[in-house]
């Protein structure tokens, strides 16, 4: 185990040490203490390791993440986890607002609550969350599916595209052309899979979601409304 | 953007270490707001004393003796604490009035930061750190206190330009946003015979606020009402006699950590300023909601 202590080594000798990491290598676990609600902390890894966060974390934590599996053992700041590629990001505390956001692949687990804009304009990354999530969660989100155990916020995936948002709880309101759909058998299978994937499993169970998704009247063309362009 | 901090002390075996723990938590949020920095502080009242907070850009010339000046104009005995460009008067309550109003003419170019009976503030252009030294706001002692760093967008760099504002009694508000609603609101609030010092969009909040709470709100109530009123994007601090409230716009993309534990309750932009506080590990900590008052009262 690489233990990283971030208060004395600093940010950029932590990340430019991950960056290293491309290609093979034996250092695959590690571990990054006195976080302090830094920015950045592991950002950009492209190896399949495996990094604990000791603590809570401010801006971007993981952000463009591939591969790597980042655990946080404590809440993250805006943005963690943004434009994830592939592998996992698992937090135990909350995260804050637009968690996810334009991610294209990958897991993000949010033990506690997600703020606003929670998997906005998300393209393939699997999102779930153990709590509620906030205002505006899966803005134009275009592909990837989103689980939530709690509640949703105020409009819930405002002009969405092809994501699946699956809410066990109530949701505030939805946002233009969001409807809800019919759970199928593969919707359950899909739900159930996330849910033992995102360490929920003994939480909840696929039957007690409600699935949302687009109306597809917003975002395709309709040939009768030529006239007003 | 824009970095604002505050703490509310519950526990007042800390209330001698409250400048300490806001110099830290304001120096945090320096890369949130390098051009200027200012802190308010709630020290608790002096038996039948108010104060009043004055800045000057010639301290050498405008507070020379500018207490017994004062005392001359007022008939009751002053007493001055000058720090830098900044200089607390402490006069009667009875006579806070009358000293406001002799400062005009005693100094036509002193500035008033704030009048109150508990209230001081103090606020520059500059990093954080240096403002913080300036002051010696590491040495305050007080029940609560809100600090800000700016990275101005709306109104010029200058020492009026930054926050906290003072638009009432022992009250004070810092933002972190831009208003789009502020000329109309200014307009109305003069007609209701308020005063601006500034064509900031901050100092409207904090006029807004004042107005209402000279009207009977409380101030959750008139938080309240400013979510109504207020268009734009916000997170407010603000700061009473004895209270402390938070606010966010309902869109709510300014950022906002809140901790509370049995000693206090804190505020950050972001979780970073927090870090350094006793017991954070084990404090509630948590992001306010969107349109959602909170405040605490003593």
């Amino acid at each position: 185990m690489q233990s990283f202590d971030l208060g004395k080594e600093g940010l950029r000798a932590l990340n430019s040490s991950l960056h290293a990491l491309r290609g093979q290598t034996n250092m695959t676990a590690w571990e990054v203490i006195n976080p302090k609600g830094a920015h950045a902390i592991a950002a950009g890894v492209d190896a399949p390791v495996d990094i604990t966060v000791r603590g809570s974390t401010g801006y971007y934590c993981a952000g463009m993440n591939k591969q790597a599996t980042i655990r946080i053992k404590g809440s993250a700041g805006p943005g963690v986890a943004e434009n994830m590629m592939s592998g996992a990001v698992i937090i135990d505390g909350d995260a804050s607002q637009y968690a996810g956001a334009t991610g294209r692949g990958g897991l993000l687990v949010i033990k506690g609550n997600a703020s606003s804009r929670c998997g906005i304009s998300m393209k393939g990354i699997d999102i779930v969350v153990h709590g509620n999530i906030g205002h505006m969660s899966c803005f134009m989100a275009q592909s990837g599916n989103v689980v939530v155990l709690g509640n949703a916020g105020e409009s819930l995936g405002d002009s969405l595209y092809e994501a699946r948002i699956f809410v066990r709880g109530t949701v505030k309101s939805l946002g233009a052309d969001c409807i809800e759909k019919e759970m199928r058998d593969e919707h359950f299978a899909l739900v159930e899979d996330l849910l033992r994937r995102g360490e929920a499993d003994t939480k909840a169970k696929p039957e007690e979601f409600r699935r949302y998704g687009s109306a597809r009247k917003l975002y395709n063309f309709n040939i009768d409304n030529a006239a007003a362009y | 953007m824009c970095g604002i901090v505050g703490l509310f002390l519950k526990d007042p075996k800390l209330e001698p270490r409250l400048g300490e723990m806001l110099t830290d938590m304001l120096i945090t949020m320096t890369d949130r707001g390098p051009d200027s920095a200012g802190i308010a502080i709630y020290s608790g009242a002096k038996d039948g004393l108010g104060k009043i907070t004055v800045q000057s850009a010639q301290p050498e010339v405008d507070f020379k003796n500018l207490d017994a000046d004062l005392h001359d104009a007022i008939g009751q005995p002053v007493a001055m604490l000058v720090k830098s460009t900044h200089a607390v008067l402490e006069v009667p309550m009875g006579q806070l009035d009358a000293a406001r109003s002799a400062l005009v003419h005693l100094r036509p170019n002193v500035k008033l930061m704030s009048v109150g009976d508990s209230i001081e503030i103090f606020k520059e252009v500059g990093l954080p750190k240096d403002v913080a030294r300036r002051f010696d706001v590491a040495k305050m002692e007080g029940t609560h206190g809100i600090g800000h760093t700016r990275m101005a967008t709306e109104s010029a760099v200058t020492t009026m330009g930054a926050h906290p504002f003072s638009t009432g009694p022992d009250q004070c508000l810092v933002h972190n946003g831009s208003l789009s609603n502020h000329n109309g609101l200014r307009r109305e609030l003069i007609r209701k015979g308020m005063t601006f010092e500034t064509q900031n969009d901050t100092e409207v909040a904090a006029a807004y606020v004042s107005q209402k709470l000279k009207e009977g709100e409380d101030l959750g109530t008139a938080l309240e009402s400013g979510l109504e009123d207020l268009d734009g994007f916000f997170t407010f601090v603000v700061g009473t006699k004895n209270g402390f409230g938070v606010v966010r716009d309902p869109i709510a993309c300014k950022p906002a950590v809140m901790a509370e534990t049995d000693q206090y309750v804190a505020f950050g932009s972001e979780y970073r300023a927090l870090v350094n506080l006793p017991g954070i590990e084990n404090a509630r900590v948590w992001e306010p909601e969107p349109a959602t008052v909170y405040f605490w009262e003593r």
